[in-house]
């Protein structure tokens, strides 16, 4: 029998919070989930409130614990990664708007320093592009009179989401190794912020936060239980997929998608687009690495489908509006909405809808709205197949867009490999919660863990080759009328 | 013609105006279009917000067609949609039972299976997305049956095993049985070894949208012939998690 308490995990994402109890067998026990608000202020621009953002965090975390009351044995934390706050060490307050990861406004200043391209792939294990908090802080520091100096001073604090709420749940000023890999000031090999990227990017070390193991007791809430790990959503769902062994890979299906990949206790540098980022670090051991295929649009994209053109009412009717036909009808959809990212990172690309004629309908552009996902899937496997050396030969796929079959089939016929869902869907959340219980004993390793991964669905490919090639040559045409869209 | 009610004649005025253009209304617009004071107003619009047929705009203060409203010719949830807000539920549901879980709605005279959780023991299994039972014969039939208003079966009632209730007598009082109980149980009525368990989920007005159950073989779930009720227990608490979440 299962112990009589559980494991919570704050899972703070990009469109909202949620917090998810588990139990010992892996199983969750409650859900609550909260959105906040997206700030578009110009094209290109995307910012959050983190006040409210702590707000809607305060609220599931209550939501989702009443009447558990003295049951939790941890809290582990994951994150919508890049998105970057500013606040005052002193009041506890943002003193601007959070640059959400999807922003492009830095595009202009990561030009400017292109001298410093190597530097950052290097040290960092990242492209120069407007992705990435380095480049976020420095446009702040630039824009806001008076900010660089009380930063210098250590007034302002810099914090990707993990920090902000380790700073609300624990007063503690830290970030973990996975965030900060995201940052482009950590180096990548030390683990350690880095004054050459510090210098580079011109962001003074004061506001920057402790960088802290991914699992850890890092403090106590108000509520007397202890925050115990901390995770960049994507590390976390590798994490919560039981992916410890190199080779091991998962994808996942949300705002954006990202495959990442194992590569164990070394930092592979990629030759295909890939990012080199910290998978994990559990206490004291070291670090383990991935690559990682990021992904900017998908599920954001069936969201756009419903609240800028109003197609659909639900993210889940993309999938009966693209069952109304058969096919894509011929066109293809680009969502380069912040550029395109991996493999082909052209911050200079803006989406496209090609090959339309007077016969495409709603159902075919939700065809095409879904096949973008898998396409985008197909291209990061490639570089990932090409960088590794390895056949992908299963995809273990989660995250929300999962519960879309049509999807799911389109992947396994687009990526000629059985494609494979978890029992638990939520994985990011599940790897925090992991993370958390690892660190205060409620799990006692990872093997514990491998044995709650069962398989819940799985979907085989079904179209022939030439048809799949056929397609991607279409695709690829498509991607190709998305460049040189933003003159430089 | 009868007496009419006044106030449900001025409601109908103030729900053809703020459908009649695109823009919201505040109290005054409203008061001057139809010729009220607008305290009247007040009473009406507070009702018709309660009652969620029309919505105020907080930051505006004015007044538009609620979502209750926009829905009420619709009565039916999209599958795909209960597959989304249902998937967390049905994974827990599987994981606990250590059988598969399914998930089904009435599709012409059939369980249309929208949502199916493999056993979670690593074998090799098919997703059965997609695929039809027949009602009579099936546990998440049965539960769909016995809340249908409409209540349509397929006669005559096939009989898949000996087991099967193939008299449709026999089938009125086995769903009356499923309306007290809340829940349903099919014993080896459509595969010889195997029974299944379903319970209802509801849509935030009450309405039976859909059943979740579980299946799997009859030494496990009921050896000796009798269901083990831990088992029914995790499929009425699955069901009562994804029709709360509905409520939503
Ligand atoms: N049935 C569905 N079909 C297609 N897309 C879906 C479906 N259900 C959810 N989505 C999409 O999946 C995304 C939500 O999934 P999930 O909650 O995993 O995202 P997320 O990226 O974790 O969210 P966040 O960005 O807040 O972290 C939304 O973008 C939504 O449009
Ligand atoms: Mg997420």
């Amino acid at each position: 029998m299962p112990r009589p308490d559980y494991v919570a995990a704050i899972d703070q994402g990009t469109t909202s919070s949620r917090c998810i109890v588990f139990d010992q067998a892996g199983h969750i026990v409650s859900v609550a989930q909260r959105e906040h608000r997206q700030i578009f202020p110009r094209p290109g621009w995307v910012e959050h409130d983190a006040a409210e953002i702590w707000q809607a965090v305060q609220g599931v975390l209550a939501d989702a614990l009443g009447g558990l009351d003295g049951q939790i044995a941890a809290l582990g934390i994951t994150n919508q990664r890049e998105t970057t706050v500013l606040w005052d060490r002193a009041t506890g307050q943002p003193v601007c708007p959070a640059i959400v990861w999807q922003d492009t406004r830095t595009a202009p200043l990561t030009h400017a320093l292109a001298e410093h391209e190597q530097l950052f792939k290097e040290k960092a294990g990242l492209p120069l592009t407007t992705y990435f908090s380095g480049p976020k802080i420095r446009w702040l520091l630039d824009e806001h009179p008076g900010l660089r100096e009380r930063a210098e001073r250590g007034e302002v604090l810099f914090g990707t989401m993990d920090s902000w709420l380790l700073w609300n749940l624990t007063g503690r000023h830290i970030t973990d190794v996975t965030n900060a890999s995201r940052t482009m000031l950590m180096n990548i090999h030390t683990l350690a912020w880095d004054e050459e990227l510090l210098a580079a990017l011109d962001v003074p070390r004061a506001m920057l936060p402790e960088i802290r193991p991914s699992a850890e007791i890092y403090g106590r809430t108000r509520g007397g239980f202890p925050v115990a790990s901390a995770l960049g959503d994507q590390q976390a769902a590798l994490f919560g997929q039981t992916c410890f062994a190199p080779g091991e890979t998962k994808s996942t299906y949300g705002s954006g998608s990202f495959l990442l990949m194992n590569t164990g206790h070394e930092p592979v540098v990629s030759k295909h687009g890939l990012l080199t980022t910290v998978g994990y670090q559990i206490g004291d051991t070291p670090a383990t690495y991935a690559l990682e295929g990021a992904i900017a649009v998908t599920g954001s994209l069936v969201q756009w489908l419903r609240d800028n053109l109003g197609l659909i009412s639900s993210a889940a009717e993309i999938e009966t509006l693209a069952k109304t036909v058969d096919d894509n009808g011929g066109c293809y959809f680009v969502p380069a909405f912040s550029g395109l990212f991996a493999p082909h990172w052209r911050s200079d690309a803006r989406g496209v809808i090609a090959g339309l004629t007077g016969f495409v309908t709603k159902g075919h552009i939700a065809r095409a709205v879904l096949e973008a996902t898998a396409w985008q899937t197909r291209e990061v496997v490639d570089a990932m197949n090409a960088d590794s050396g390895l056949d992908l030969t299963t995809l273990r796929a989660d995250g929300g867009m999962t519960a879309n079959n049509l999807l799911m089939q389109t992947l396994a016929d687009v990526l000629a490999v059985p494609v494979i869902r978890p029992m638990v869907s939520e994985t990011t959340a599940l790897g925090a919660a992991y993370a958390a219980g690892l660190a205060t004993g409620y799990w006692p390793d990872i093997d514990s863990l491998r044995a709650n991964w069962h398989k819940a669905a799985e979907w085989r490919p079904a179209i022939d080759e030439t048809a799949r090639e056929q397609e991607y040559r279409n695709w690829k045409k498509a991607v190709a009328r998305t460049l040189d869209w933003v003159e430089q | 013609m009868g007496e009419t009610i006044q106030s449900v004649e001025r409601a109908a005025a103030i729900l053809r105006l703020l459908a009649s253009g695109p823009r919201q209304l505040g109290v005054a617009e409203l008061a001057r279009a139809l010729g009220l004071p607008k305290g009247t107003l007040h009473g009406i619009l507070r009702t018709l917000v309660r009652v969620g047929f029309v919505e105020q705009d907080p930051a505006t203060g004015k007044y538009r067609l609620g979502a209750t409203l926009l829905h009420l010719g619709s009565s039916y949830l999209d599958v795909n949609e209960l597959r989304t807000r249902a998937i967390n539920w049905a994974d827990a549901l599987a994981g606990r039972s250590r059988e598969s879980a399914w998930i089904g709605t009435l599709h012409e005279g059939h369980v249309l299976v929208i949502h199916h959780v493999f056993r979670p023991d690593d074998s090799m299994q098919t997703l059965q997305v997609g695929t039809y039972l027949p009602t009579h014969a099936s546990a998440l039939g049965k539960v769909l049956l016995a809340y249908d208003p409409y209540g349509e079966t397929l006669v005559p009632l096939q009989p898949h095993t000996k087991n099967t209730i193939a008299d449709p007598g026999l089938l009125e009082t086995e769903l009356e049985l499923v309306r007290t109980r809340g829940w349903a149980a099919e014993m080896e009525e459509l595969t010889e070894g195997e029974v299944a368990i379903a319970a209802p989920i509801k849509d935030s007005r009450g309405i039976v949208v859909g059943a979740i159950g579980i299946r799997g073989a009859v030494e496990r779930l009921a050896p000796e012939g009798v269901l083990h009720m831990e088992f029914v227990s995790y499929v009425r608490d699955a069901a009562r998690a994804i029709t709360r979440d509905l409520a939503r």
